[in-house]
Protein backbone atom coordinates (compact mmCIF):
# COMPACT_ATOMS: atom_id res chain seq x y z
CA UNK A 1 0.00 0.00 0.00
CA UNK A 2 2.91 2.27 1.05
CA UNK A 3 4.62 1.72 -2.46
CA UNK A 4 1.21 2.73 -4.29
CA UNK A 5 0.98 5.50 -2.09
CA UNK A 6 4.80 6.94 -3.05
CA UNK A 7 5.62 4.75 -5.98
CA UNK A 8 6.81 6.98 -9.04
CA UNK A 9 6.60 10.59 -6.98
CA UNK A 10 9.72 12.57 -7.40
CA UNK A 11 11.71 12.44 -3.65
CA UNK A 12 11.80 16.21 -4.10
CA UNK A 13 7.38 16.02 -4.11
CA UNK A 14 7.39 14.08 -1.00
CA UNK A 15 9.66 16.23 0.73
CA UNK A 16 8.14 19.27 -0.38
CA UNK A 17 4.37 17.89 0.56
CA UNK A 18 5.95 16.79 4.03
CA UNK A 19 7.27 20.79 4.80
CA UNK A 20 3.92 21.53 3.62
CA UNK A 21 1.97 19.22 6.06
CA UNK A 22 4.07 20.50 8.73
CA UNK A 23 3.07 23.68 8.00
CA UNK A 24 -0.30 23.07 8.23
CA UNK A 25 -0.15 21.13 11.65
CA UNK A 26 1.64 23.91 13.15
CA UNK A 27 -0.27 26.52 11.52
CA UNK A 28 -3.08 27.15 14.54
CA UNK A 29 0.10 27.90 16.75
CA UNK A 30 1.02 31.13 14.83
CA UNK A 31 -2.10 32.63 13.24
CA UNK A 32 -4.44 34.41 15.10
CA UNK A 33 -7.90 34.13 15.72
CA UNK A 34 -9.25 35.47 12.19
CA UNK A 35 -6.16 33.89 10.03
CA UNK A 36 -7.18 30.59 11.52
CA UNK A 37 -11.10 31.17 10.43
CA UNK A 38 -9.52 31.51 7.46
CA UNK A 39 -7.50 28.47 7.30
CA UNK A 40 -11.11 26.45 8.43
CA UNK A 41 -12.93 27.90 5.73
CA UNK A 42 -9.68 26.61 3.23
CA UNK A 43 -9.82 23.18 4.61
CA UNK A 44 -13.28 22.88 3.96
CA UNK A 45 -12.91 23.67 0.33
CA UNK A 46 -10.26 21.72 -0.29
CA UNK A 47 -11.87 18.62 1.25
CA UNK A 48 -15.24 18.74 -0.44
CA UNK A 49 -13.01 19.90 -3.81
CA UNK A 50 -11.34 16.61 -3.20
CA UNK A 51 -14.68 14.51 -2.75
CA UNK A 52 -16.29 16.67 -5.69
CA UNK A 53 -13.11 15.51 -7.62
CA UNK A 54 -13.84 12.01 -7.28
CA UNK A 55 -16.90 12.50 -9.18
CA UNK A 56 -15.78 15.40 -12.12
CA UNK A 57 -12.34 14.53 -11.82
CA UNK A 58 -12.05 11.36 -11.81
CA UNK A 59 -15.01 9.70 -12.96
CA UNK A 60 -16.07 12.96 -15.26
CA UNK A 61 -19.42 13.16 -14.12
CA UNK A 62 -20.17 17.13 -13.53
CA UNK A 63 -21.91 17.54 -10.05
CA UNK A 64 -23.32 21.01 -10.04
CA UNK A 65 -25.40 20.11 -6.52
CA UNK A 66 -22.81 18.99 -4.11
CA UNK A 67 -24.55 21.79 -1.54
CA UNK A 68 -27.03 18.30 -1.13
CA UNK A 69 -24.47 16.56 0.12
CA UNK A 70 -22.83 18.62 2.43
CA UNK A 71 -26.85 19.71 3.27
CA UNK A 72 -27.79 16.43 3.93
CA UNK A 73 -24.34 15.45 6.56
CA UNK A 74 -25.43 18.53 7.92
CA UNK A 75 -28.73 18.10 8.97
CA UNK A 76 -28.63 14.32 10.08
CA UNK A 77 -25.82 15.11 12.64
CA UNK A 78 -27.35 18.18 13.86
CA UNK A 79 -30.81 17.19 13.92
CA UNK A 80 -29.96 14.22 15.90
CA UNK A 81 -27.76 15.83 18.23
CA UNK A 82 -30.54 18.53 19.12
CA UNK A 83 -33.08 16.42 19.40
CA UNK A 84 -31.66 13.09 20.69
CA UNK A 85 -28.45 14.36 22.11
CA UNK A 86 -26.42 11.77 19.27
CA UNK A 87 -23.00 12.66 19.04
CA UNK A 88 -21.81 14.00 15.51
CA UNK A 89 -19.60 10.71 14.97
CA UNK A 90 -22.29 8.61 15.52
CA UNK A 91 -24.43 10.53 13.32
CA UNK A 92 -21.97 10.86 10.77
CA UNK A 93 -22.79 7.21 10.61
CA UNK A 94 -26.43 7.93 9.59
CA UNK A 95 -25.53 10.53 7.99
CA UNK A 96 -23.14 9.35 5.51
CA UNK A 97 -25.20 6.82 4.79
CA UNK A 98 -28.42 8.89 3.89
CA UNK A 99 -26.21 10.88 1.49
CA UNK A 100 -24.76 7.84 -0.10
CA UNK A 101 -28.11 6.63 -0.65
CA UNK A 102 -29.49 10.07 -2.15
CA UNK A 103 -26.50 10.30 -4.45
CA UNK A 104 -26.80 6.60 -5.48
CA UNK A 105 -30.71 7.54 -6.06
CA UNK A 106 -29.64 9.91 -8.65
CA UNK A 107 -27.22 8.23 -10.08
CA UNK A 108 -29.21 5.08 -10.98
CA UNK A 109 -31.40 7.43 -12.33
CA UNK A 110 -29.21 9.23 -14.97
CA UNK A 111 -27.27 6.55 -15.70
CA UNK A 112 -30.38 4.10 -16.25
CA UNK A 113 -31.75 6.31 -18.40
CA UNK A 114 -28.57 7.47 -20.02
CA UNK A 115 -28.55 11.24 -18.78
CA UNK A 116 -25.67 12.51 -18.98
CA UNK A 117 -23.26 15.86 -19.42
CA UNK A 118 -25.09 18.74 -19.24
CA UNK A 119 -28.35 16.96 -18.72
CA UNK A 120 -26.42 15.12 -16.00
CA UNK A 121 -25.62 18.41 -14.18
CA UNK A 122 -29.05 20.01 -14.62
CA UNK A 123 -30.22 16.82 -13.01
CA UNK A 124 -27.98 17.69 -10.05
CA UNK A 125 -28.97 21.00 -9.29
CA UNK A 126 -32.36 20.07 -9.28
CA UNK A 127 -31.45 17.55 -6.76
CA UNK A 128 -30.01 20.20 -4.85
CA UNK A 129 -33.13 22.48 -5.06
CA UNK A 130 -35.51 19.82 -4.63
CA UNK A 131 -33.87 19.66 -0.72
CA UNK A 132 -33.63 23.38 -0.77
CA UNK A 133 -37.37 23.47 -1.29
CA UNK A 134 -38.21 20.31 0.77
CA UNK A 135 -36.36 21.24 3.97
CA UNK A 136 -37.52 25.15 4.01
CA UNK A 137 -40.98 23.30 4.57
CA UNK A 138 -39.89 20.41 6.86
CA UNK A 139 -41.15 21.36 10.15
CA UNK A 140 -38.94 18.91 12.02
CA UNK A 141 -36.03 20.41 11.05
CA UNK A 142 -37.64 23.82 12.08
CA UNK A 143 -37.86 24.35 8.40
CA UNK A 144 -36.93 28.17 7.29
CA UNK A 145 -36.62 29.06 10.42
CA UNK A 146 -33.32 26.96 10.86
CA UNK A 147 -32.00 24.90 12.96
CA UNK A 148 -29.50 25.87 15.87
CA UNK A 149 -27.04 24.25 18.10
CA UNK A 150 -26.88 24.66 21.60
CA UNK A 151 -23.77 27.23 21.81
CA UNK A 152 -22.26 28.04 25.46
CA UNK A 153 -18.78 29.05 26.29
CA UNK A 154 -16.73 26.10 26.67
CA UNK A 155 -14.10 25.24 29.24
CA UNK A 156 -12.24 22.32 27.12
CA UNK A 157 -12.36 20.53 23.58
CA UNK A 158 -14.68 17.91 23.44
CA UNK A 159 -13.74 16.27 20.65
CA UNK A 160 -16.60 13.77 20.73
CA UNK A 161 -18.97 15.97 20.73
CA UNK A 162 -18.07 18.63 18.30
CA UNK A 163 -18.13 21.31 20.84
CA UNK A 164 -14.84 23.31 21.25
CA UNK A 165 -12.76 25.69 19.91
CA UNK A 166 -11.68 26.90 16.23
CA UNK A 167 -8.36 24.95 16.49
CA UNK A 168 -10.31 22.11 17.20
CA UNK A 169 -12.14 22.31 13.97
CA UNK A 170 -8.94 23.17 12.07
CA UNK A 171 -7.71 19.96 13.30
CA UNK A 172 -10.48 17.95 12.33
CA UNK A 173 -11.24 19.46 9.05
CA UNK A 174 -7.02 18.78 8.36
CA UNK A 175 -6.94 15.22 9.66
CA UNK A 176 -10.34 14.60 7.00
CA UNK A 177 -8.55 16.53 3.97
CA UNK A 178 -5.12 14.59 4.66
CA UNK A 179 -7.04 10.96 4.76
CA UNK A 180 -8.98 12.47 1.29
CA UNK A 181 -5.83 13.47 -0.43
CA UNK A 182 -4.23 9.76 1.22
CA UNK A 183 -7.64 7.82 0.25
CA UNK A 184 -7.45 9.94 -3.03
CA UNK A 185 -4.44 9.19 -3.89
CA UNK A 186 -4.91 5.47 -3.34
CA UNK A 187 -8.27 5.07 -5.12
CA UNK A 188 -6.41 6.99 -8.11
CA UNK A 189 -3.85 4.05 -8.50
CA UNK A 190 -6.55 1.29 -7.94
CA UNK A 191 -8.52 -0.69 -10.55
CA UNK A 192 -11.62 1.56 -9.23
CA UNK A 193 -8.89 4.57 -10.56
CA UNK A 194 -8.20 3.77 -13.52
CA UNK A 195 -11.67 2.28 -14.84
CA UNK A 196 -13.09 6.05 -13.71
CA UNK A 197 -10.30 7.86 -15.88
CA UNK A 198 -11.36 5.45 -18.79
CA UNK A 199 -15.29 6.27 -18.38
CA UNK A 200 -14.16 9.80 -18.05
CA UNK A 201 -11.83 10.09 -20.89
CA UNK A 202 -14.33 7.81 -23.62
CA UNK A 203 -17.25 5.67 -22.11
CA UNK A 204 -17.87 3.76 -25.40
CA UNK A 205 -14.29 2.98 -25.48
CA UNK A 206 -14.36 1.81 -21.77
CA UNK A 207 -17.02 -0.01 -22.32
CA UNK A 208 -15.46 -2.16 -25.11
CA UNK A 209 -12.58 -3.19 -22.89
CA UNK A 210 -15.06 -4.73 -20.69
CA UNK A 211 -16.00 -2.04 -18.20
CA UNK A 212 -18.99 -2.02 -16.60
CA UNK A 213 -19.74 2.08 -17.02
CA UNK A 214 -23.00 2.01 -14.63
CA UNK A 215 -21.68 0.40 -12.15
CA UNK A 216 -18.00 2.49 -11.82
CA UNK A 217 -20.26 5.54 -12.49
CA UNK A 218 -22.73 4.58 -9.30
CA UNK A 219 -19.56 3.80 -6.76
CA UNK A 220 -18.07 7.41 -7.95
CA UNK A 221 -21.25 9.45 -7.05
CA UNK A 222 -21.93 7.35 -4.12
CA UNK A 223 -17.82 7.73 -2.39
CA UNK A 224 -18.11 11.53 -3.24
CA UNK A 225 -21.33 12.08 -1.67
CA UNK A 226 -20.51 10.30 1.31
CA UNK A 227 -17.13 11.89 1.85
CA UNK A 228 -19.44 15.30 0.68
CA UNK A 229 -21.65 14.47 3.86
CA UNK A 230 -18.34 14.60 6.35
CA UNK A 231 -17.96 18.53 5.58
CA UNK A 232 -21.76 18.77 6.46
CA UNK A 233 -21.14 17.50 9.60
CA UNK A 234 -18.14 20.33 10.84
CA UNK A 235 -20.51 22.76 8.81
CA UNK A 236 -23.15 22.25 11.15
CA UNK A 237 -20.92 21.74 14.87
CA UNK A 238 -18.52 25.13 13.03
CA UNK A 239 -21.50 27.47 12.51
CA UNK A 240 -24.34 25.93 14.92
CA UNK A 241 -26.98 27.42 12.90
CA UNK A 242 -28.32 25.78 9.44
CA UNK A 243 -30.84 27.22 6.73
CA UNK A 244 -32.48 25.59 4.08
CA UNK A 245 -31.70 28.63 1.71
CA UNK A 246 -28.33 28.70 2.65
CA UNK A 247 -26.70 24.92 3.00
CA UNK A 248 -28.28 24.00 0.13
CA UNK A 249 -28.52 27.19 -2.38
CA UNK A 250 -26.29 26.58 -5.71
CA UNK A 251 -24.08 29.30 -4.94
CA UNK A 252 -22.81 26.88 -2.38
CA UNK A 253 -22.19 23.78 -4.96
CA UNK A 254 -20.42 26.37 -7.18
CA UNK A 255 -18.05 27.41 -4.48
CA UNK A 256 -17.42 23.59 -4.02
CA UNK A 257 -16.14 23.23 -7.70
CA UNK A 258 -14.05 26.64 -7.72
CA UNK A 259 -10.88 25.24 -5.73
CA UNK A 260 -10.15 22.14 -8.03
CA UNK A 261 -10.99 24.01 -11.11
CA UNK A 262 -8.87 26.43 -10.18
CA UNK A 263 -6.20 24.36 -9.04
CA UNK A 264 -6.66 21.36 -11.77
CA UNK A 265 -9.46 18.68 -12.01
CA UNK A 266 -8.67 14.84 -11.96
CA UNK A 267 -5.65 16.49 -9.64
CA UNK A 268 -4.48 14.93 -6.52
CA UNK A 269 -3.55 18.46 -4.96
CA UNK A 270 -5.18 20.44 -7.31
CA UNK A 271 -7.91 21.30 -5.04
CA UNK A 272 -5.74 21.77 -2.16
CA UNK A 273 -3.45 24.36 -4.11
CA UNK A 274 -6.78 25.84 -5.81
CA UNK A 275 -8.20 26.80 -2.19
CA UNK A 276 -4.46 27.89 -1.69
CA UNK A 277 -4.66 30.63 -4.68
CA UNK A 278 -8.04 31.51 -3.96
CA UNK A 279 -8.37 31.99 -0.26
CA UNK A 280 -4.83 33.07 -0.22
CA UNK A 281 -4.99 35.53 -2.95
CA UNK A 282 -8.55 36.99 -2.20
CA UNK A 283 -7.78 37.34 1.77
CA UNK A 284 -4.47 38.98 0.56
CA UNK A 285 -6.52 41.53 -1.43
CA UNK A 286 -9.02 42.07 0.99
CA UNK A 287 -5.96 43.06 4.03
CA UNK A 288 -4.61 45.48 1.06
CA UNK A 289 -7.85 47.01 0.90
CA UNK A 290 -8.22 47.00 4.63
CA UNK A 291 -4.85 49.22 4.37
CA UNK A 292 -6.00 51.28 2.29
CA UNK A 293 -9.49 52.09 3.92
CA UNK A 294 -11.16 51.11 0.41
CA UNK A 295 -14.21 49.00 1.23
CA UNK A 296 -15.92 47.12 -1.61
CA UNK A 297 -19.11 44.53 -0.74
CA UNK A 298 -18.82 41.64 -2.85
CA UNK A 299 -15.25 42.38 -3.87
CA UNK A 300 -14.45 39.34 -3.13
CA UNK A 301 -17.04 37.05 -5.43
CA UNK A 302 -15.38 39.49 -8.19
CA UNK A 303 -12.28 38.16 -7.61
CA UNK A 304 -13.44 34.81 -7.87
CA UNK A 305 -14.79 35.31 -10.92
CA UNK A 306 -11.59 36.93 -12.49
CA UNK A 307 -9.63 34.66 -11.06
CA UNK A 308 -11.75 31.66 -13.10
CA UNK A 309 -11.79 33.76 -15.54
CA UNK A 310 -7.68 34.18 -15.94
CA UNK A 311 -7.41 30.12 -14.98
CA UNK A 312 -9.77 29.41 -17.84
CA UNK A 313 -7.81 31.27 -20.24
CA UNK A 314 -4.72 30.65 -19.42
CA UNK A 315 -4.61 27.38 -17.61
CA UNK A 316 -7.87 25.67 -18.97
CA UNK A 317 -5.79 22.20 -17.40
CA UNK A 318 -5.64 24.11 -13.83
CA UNK A 319 -2.61 25.91 -12.38
CA UNK A 320 -1.46 23.03 -10.35
CA UNK A 321 -0.40 20.46 -13.30
CA UNK A 322 1.80 23.76 -14.66
CA UNK A 323 3.42 24.83 -11.36
CA UNK A 324 4.24 20.98 -10.67
CA UNK A 325 5.78 20.78 -13.78
CA UNK A 326 7.69 23.39 -13.29
CA UNK A 327 9.11 22.76 -9.97
CA UNK A 328 9.86 19.28 -11.62
CA UNK A 329 7.31 17.41 -9.38
CA UNK A 330 5.60 15.46 -12.23
CA UNK A 331 5.15 11.81 -11.18
CA UNK A 332 7.66 9.72 -13.35
CA UNK A 333 7.06 5.78 -13.96
CA UNK A 334 8.85 3.48 -12.19
CA UNK B 1 -12.21 -26.96 -36.79
CA UNK B 2 -15.10 -25.85 -35.04
CA UNK B 3 -16.75 -22.59 -34.93
CA UNK B 4 -16.03 -19.85 -32.47
CA UNK B 5 -18.75 -17.36 -33.82
CA UNK B 6 -21.47 -18.49 -35.73
CA UNK B 7 -23.25 -15.44 -37.01
CA UNK B 8 -26.97 -16.96 -38.10
CA UNK B 9 -29.65 -15.00 -39.90
CA UNK B 10 -28.71 -11.75 -38.33
CA UNK B 11 -30.39 -8.49 -39.48
CA UNK B 12 -30.08 -4.71 -38.36
CA UNK B 13 -32.87 -2.34 -39.89
CA UNK B 14 -32.73 1.68 -38.95
CA UNK B 15 -36.19 2.66 -39.43
CA UNK B 16 -36.87 1.77 -43.04
CA UNK B 17 -33.59 1.05 -43.87
CA UNK B 18 -31.97 -2.74 -43.87
CA UNK B 19 -28.59 -1.99 -43.01
CA UNK B 20 -27.63 -6.04 -42.55
CA UNK B 21 -30.35 -8.46 -44.48
CA UNK B 22 -30.14 -12.01 -43.07
CA UNK B 23 -26.31 -12.67 -43.23
CA UNK B 24 -25.02 -15.59 -41.59
CA UNK B 25 -21.55 -16.55 -41.56
CA UNK B 26 -18.80 -19.07 -39.21
CA UNK B 27 -15.94 -17.88 -38.07
CA UNK B 28 -13.61 -20.81 -37.28
CA UNK B 29 -11.48 -20.91 -33.83
CA UNK B 30 -8.06 -19.67 -34.91
CA UNK B 31 -8.58 -18.16 -38.37
CA UNK B 32 -8.25 -15.04 -39.49
CA UNK B 33 -11.71 -13.95 -41.06
CA UNK B 34 -12.46 -10.92 -43.35
CA UNK B 35 -15.51 -8.81 -44.11
CA UNK B 36 -15.19 -6.73 -47.16
CA UNK B 37 -17.67 -4.56 -49.38
CA UNK B 38 -18.42 -1.12 -50.34
CA UNK B 39 -18.66 1.92 -48.21
CA UNK B 40 -22.36 1.87 -46.50
CA UNK B 41 -22.56 -2.36 -47.11
CA UNK B 42 -23.26 -2.93 -43.54
CA UNK B 43 -20.25 -3.81 -42.17
CA UNK B 44 -19.92 -2.05 -39.08
CA UNK B 45 -23.49 -2.08 -38.20
CA UNK B 46 -22.32 -6.38 -38.84
CA UNK B 47 -19.13 -5.55 -36.43
CA UNK B 48 -21.51 -3.36 -33.63
CA UNK B 49 -24.01 -6.61 -33.51
CA UNK B 50 -21.08 -9.16 -32.65
CA UNK B 51 -19.55 -6.42 -30.32
CA UNK B 52 -22.90 -5.63 -28.37
CA UNK B 53 -22.91 -2.26 -29.70
CA UNK B 54 -26.10 -2.40 -31.53
CA UNK B 55 -28.39 -5.42 -31.10
CA UNK B 56 -30.19 -7.50 -34.22
CA UNK B 57 -33.66 -7.35 -34.83
CA UNK B 58 -33.19 -11.00 -35.78
CA UNK B 59 -31.10 -14.27 -35.99
CA UNK B 60 -28.07 -15.32 -33.54
CA UNK B 61 -24.84 -14.95 -32.72
CA UNK B 62 -23.11 -17.53 -30.99
CA UNK B 63 -19.64 -17.30 -29.39
CA UNK B 64 -17.99 -20.15 -27.49
CA UNK B 65 -20.99 -21.58 -27.86
CA UNK B 66 -23.47 -19.39 -25.42
CA UNK B 67 -25.68 -16.84 -27.25
CA UNK B 68 -24.83 -12.99 -27.05
CA UNK B 69 -26.66 -11.46 -29.10
CA UNK B 70 -28.08 -8.05 -27.48
CA UNK B 71 -25.41 -8.36 -24.37
CA UNK B 72 -23.67 -5.24 -23.54
CA UNK B 73 -20.36 -4.54 -24.82
CA UNK B 74 -18.61 -4.71 -21.43
CA UNK B 75 -20.51 -8.30 -20.98
CA UNK B 76 -19.22 -9.16 -24.67
CA UNK B 77 -15.76 -8.29 -23.87
CA UNK B 78 -15.80 -10.13 -20.60
CA UNK B 79 -16.84 -13.41 -23.14
CA UNK B 80 -13.93 -12.82 -24.58
CA UNK B 81 -13.87 -10.12 -27.49
CA UNK B 82 -11.80 -7.39 -27.67
CA UNK B 83 -12.35 -4.75 -30.49
CA UNK B 84 -11.09 -1.35 -32.42
CA UNK B 85 -13.12 1.09 -33.54
CA UNK B 86 -13.42 2.60 -37.00
CA UNK B 87 -12.83 5.98 -35.73
CA UNK B 88 -9.75 5.06 -33.05
CA UNK B 89 -11.10 6.08 -29.76
CA UNK B 90 -8.03 6.02 -27.48
CA UNK B 91 -8.40 7.17 -23.88
CA UNK B 92 -6.62 10.67 -25.22
CA UNK B 93 -5.64 12.02 -21.83
CA UNK B 94 -3.72 8.94 -20.67
CA UNK B 95 -0.39 7.62 -21.43
CA UNK B 96 0.01 5.01 -24.07
CA UNK B 97 0.66 2.08 -21.03
CA UNK B 98 -2.47 3.54 -19.10
CA UNK B 99 -4.21 2.99 -22.08
CA UNK B 100 -3.17 -0.80 -22.38
CA UNK B 101 -3.13 -1.31 -18.61
CA UNK B 102 -7.21 -0.42 -18.40
CA UNK B 103 -7.76 -3.60 -20.72
CA UNK B 104 -5.48 -5.66 -19.25
CA UNK B 105 -6.96 -5.06 -15.49
CA UNK B 106 -10.00 -7.20 -17.10
CA UNK B 107 -8.45 -10.38 -16.35
CA UNK B 108 -5.45 -9.48 -13.70
CA UNK B 109 -5.92 -9.34 -10.13
CA UNK B 110 -3.87 -6.65 -9.64
CA UNK B 111 -2.51 -3.18 -11.10
CA UNK B 112 1.31 -4.45 -10.74
CA UNK B 113 0.02 -7.82 -12.66
CA UNK B 114 -1.95 -5.54 -15.05
CA UNK B 115 0.97 -3.52 -15.85
CA UNK B 116 3.35 -6.05 -16.38
CA UNK B 117 0.80 -7.69 -19.02
CA UNK B 118 0.36 -4.25 -20.31
CA UNK B 119 4.11 -3.49 -21.37
CA UNK B 120 4.42 -7.18 -22.53
CA UNK B 121 1.42 -6.32 -24.84
CA UNK B 122 2.93 -3.17 -26.05
CA UNK B 123 6.57 -4.74 -26.77
CA UNK B 124 4.31 -7.24 -29.30
CA UNK B 125 3.05 -4.07 -30.88
CA UNK B 126 6.28 -1.83 -31.07
CA UNK B 127 5.02 0.64 -28.63
CA UNK B 128 6.81 0.27 -26.12
CA UNK B 129 9.37 2.81 -26.32
CA UNK B 130 6.15 5.77 -26.64
CA UNK B 131 4.82 3.71 -23.66
CA UNK B 132 5.56 7.12 -21.45
CA UNK B 133 3.97 9.41 -24.12
CA UNK B 134 0.06 10.76 -23.64
CA UNK B 135 -2.03 9.08 -26.78
CA UNK B 136 -3.34 12.37 -27.61
CA UNK B 137 0.18 13.24 -29.38
CA UNK B 138 0.20 10.08 -31.09
CA UNK B 139 0.33 10.12 -34.63
CA UNK B 140 -2.95 7.78 -35.82
CA UNK B 141 -0.79 4.88 -36.88
CA UNK B 142 0.02 4.79 -33.35
CA UNK B 143 -2.73 5.58 -31.88
CA UNK B 144 -4.26 2.35 -34.01
CA UNK B 145 -1.79 0.45 -32.84
CA UNK B 146 -2.73 1.27 -29.43
CA UNK B 147 -6.59 -0.11 -30.11
CA UNK B 148 -5.09 -2.78 -30.88
CA UNK B 149 -2.95 -3.24 -27.89
CA UNK B 150 -5.74 -2.14 -25.61
CA UNK B 151 -8.04 -4.56 -27.19
CA UNK B 152 -5.46 -7.50 -27.12
CA UNK B 153 -4.65 -6.50 -23.88
CA UNK B 154 -8.12 -8.06 -22.32
CA UNK B 155 -7.05 -11.38 -23.56
CA UNK B 156 -9.72 -11.68 -26.28
CA UNK B 157 -10.13 -15.15 -28.08
CA UNK B 158 -11.65 -13.06 -30.96
CA UNK B 159 -10.36 -10.07 -32.17
CA UNK B 160 -12.15 -7.56 -33.83
CA UNK B 161 -10.61 -4.91 -36.05
CA UNK B 162 -12.51 -2.72 -37.43
CA UNK B 163 -10.87 -0.94 -40.46
CA UNK B 164 -7.13 -0.59 -38.58
CA UNK B 165 -5.40 -0.04 -41.72
CA UNK B 166 -7.67 2.33 -43.10
CA UNK B 167 -5.24 5.86 -43.63
CA UNK B 168 -2.19 3.83 -43.00
CA UNK B 169 0.61 4.28 -45.54
CA UNK B 170 2.18 0.90 -47.35
CA UNK B 171 5.19 0.43 -44.93
CA UNK B 172 3.07 0.83 -42.32
CA UNK B 173 0.07 -1.59 -43.47
CA UNK B 174 2.77 -3.93 -44.08
CA UNK B 175 3.91 -3.44 -40.16
CA UNK B 176 0.87 -3.89 -38.83
CA UNK B 177 -0.31 -7.33 -41.09
CA UNK B 178 2.67 -8.95 -39.96
CA UNK B 179 2.09 -7.80 -36.85
CA UNK B 180 -1.34 -9.84 -36.65
CA UNK B 181 -0.05 -12.33 -38.71
CA UNK B 182 2.57 -13.50 -35.57
CA UNK B 183 -0.07 -13.12 -33.11
CA UNK B 184 -2.57 -15.49 -35.08
CA UNK B 185 0.34 -17.97 -35.15
CA UNK B 186 1.52 -17.74 -31.99
CA UNK B 187 -1.10 -17.27 -29.72
CA UNK B 188 -4.05 -18.59 -31.84
CA UNK B 189 -6.29 -15.64 -31.42
CA UNK B 190 -9.04 -15.50 -34.17
CA UNK B 191 -9.49 -12.39 -35.57
CA UNK B 192 -12.27 -10.95 -37.46
CA UNK B 193 -11.38 -7.58 -39.59
CA UNK B 194 -13.21 -5.12 -41.34
CA UNK B 195 -10.87 -4.02 -44.33
CA UNK B 196 -10.53 -1.77 -47.40
CA UNK B 197 -7.00 -2.52 -48.06
CA UNK B 198 -7.16 -5.13 -50.32
CA UNK B 199 -3.25 -5.83 -50.19
CA UNK B 200 -4.04 -6.51 -46.67
CA UNK B 201 -7.00 -8.57 -46.95
CA UNK B 202 -5.32 -11.01 -49.24
CA UNK B 203 -2.02 -10.75 -46.58
CA UNK B 204 -3.85 -11.66 -44.02
CA UNK B 205 -7.14 -13.33 -44.25
CA UNK B 206 -8.34 -16.81 -44.67
CA UNK B 207 -11.30 -16.60 -45.70
CA UNK B 208 -13.79 -13.42 -47.15
CA UNK B 209 -17.21 -12.34 -46.59
CA UNK B 210 -17.92 -9.52 -49.42
CA UNK B 211 -21.11 -7.76 -47.92
CA UNK B 212 -23.21 -5.52 -50.87
CA UNK B 213 -26.68 -3.64 -49.27
CA UNK B 214 -26.24 -5.67 -46.25
CA UNK B 215 -26.04 -8.93 -47.73
CA UNK B 216 -24.22 -11.47 -48.11
CA UNK B 217 -22.76 -11.74 -51.97
CA UNK B 218 -20.24 -13.86 -51.56
CA UNK B 219 -17.58 -16.45 -49.28
CA UNK B 220 -14.93 -18.22 -49.77
CA UNK B 221 -11.02 -18.46 -49.53
CA UNK B 222 -9.37 -14.98 -50.71
CA UNK B 223 -8.07 -16.05 -54.25
CA UNK B 224 -11.64 -17.33 -54.83
CA UNK B 225 -13.93 -14.05 -53.47
CA UNK B 226 -11.77 -11.75 -55.76
CA UNK B 227 -12.71 -13.87 -58.83
CA UNK B 228 -16.50 -13.71 -58.27
CA UNK B 229 -18.34 -11.61 -61.03
CA UNK B 230 -20.55 -10.25 -58.38
CA UNK B 231 -17.59 -8.68 -56.28
CA UNK B 232 -16.02 -7.23 -59.15
CA UNK B 233 -18.94 -5.57 -60.12
CA UNK B 234 -20.30 -4.31 -56.48
CA UNK B 235 -16.83 -3.66 -54.93
CA UNK B 236 -13.51 -4.45 -56.72
CA UNK B 237 -13.86 -2.67 -59.84
CA UNK B 238 -12.87 -4.79 -63.08
CA UNK B 239 -9.29 -3.19 -63.10
CA UNK B 240 -8.66 -5.12 -60.06
CA UNK B 241 -8.45 -8.36 -61.85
Amino acid sequence: MIARLIGGVPRRALILLALFALATLLAPLVAGDYLLTVFILMLYFAFTGQAWNIMMGFAGQLSLGHALYVGLGAYTTAILFVRYGIPPWIGFLIAAPIAMAVGGAMGFLAFRFKVGGVYFAILTIAFAEFARIGFDHFTWVNGSAGLFLPVAQFTHNDLWRLRGSPTMFYYMMLAATMLAFIGCRLLLKSRLGYYWLAIREDEQAARAVGINAFRYKMIAVVISAGMTSFAGVFYAFFYNNLFPEQIFNISRSIEIILAPLVGGMGTLFGPIFGTFILEGLSEGLRVGLDHAGIDIPGVKQVFYGVVLLVVVVLKPDGVWPWVAKKLGLVEREK
Amino acid sequence: MSALLEVNGVSKRFRGLVAVDNVSFNVAQGAIFALIGPNGAGKTTLFNMVAGELAPNGGTITFDGQRIEGLTPDRICQRGIGRTFQIVKPFMGLTVEENVLIGALLRRQGVDDAREHARDVLRRLELYDKRNQVASGLTLPDRKRLEVARALATDPKLLLLDEVMAGLRPSETTRIVNVLRELNRESGITILLIEHVMQAVMALAQEILVLHHGAAIAQGKPEQVVREPAVIHSYLGAEAV
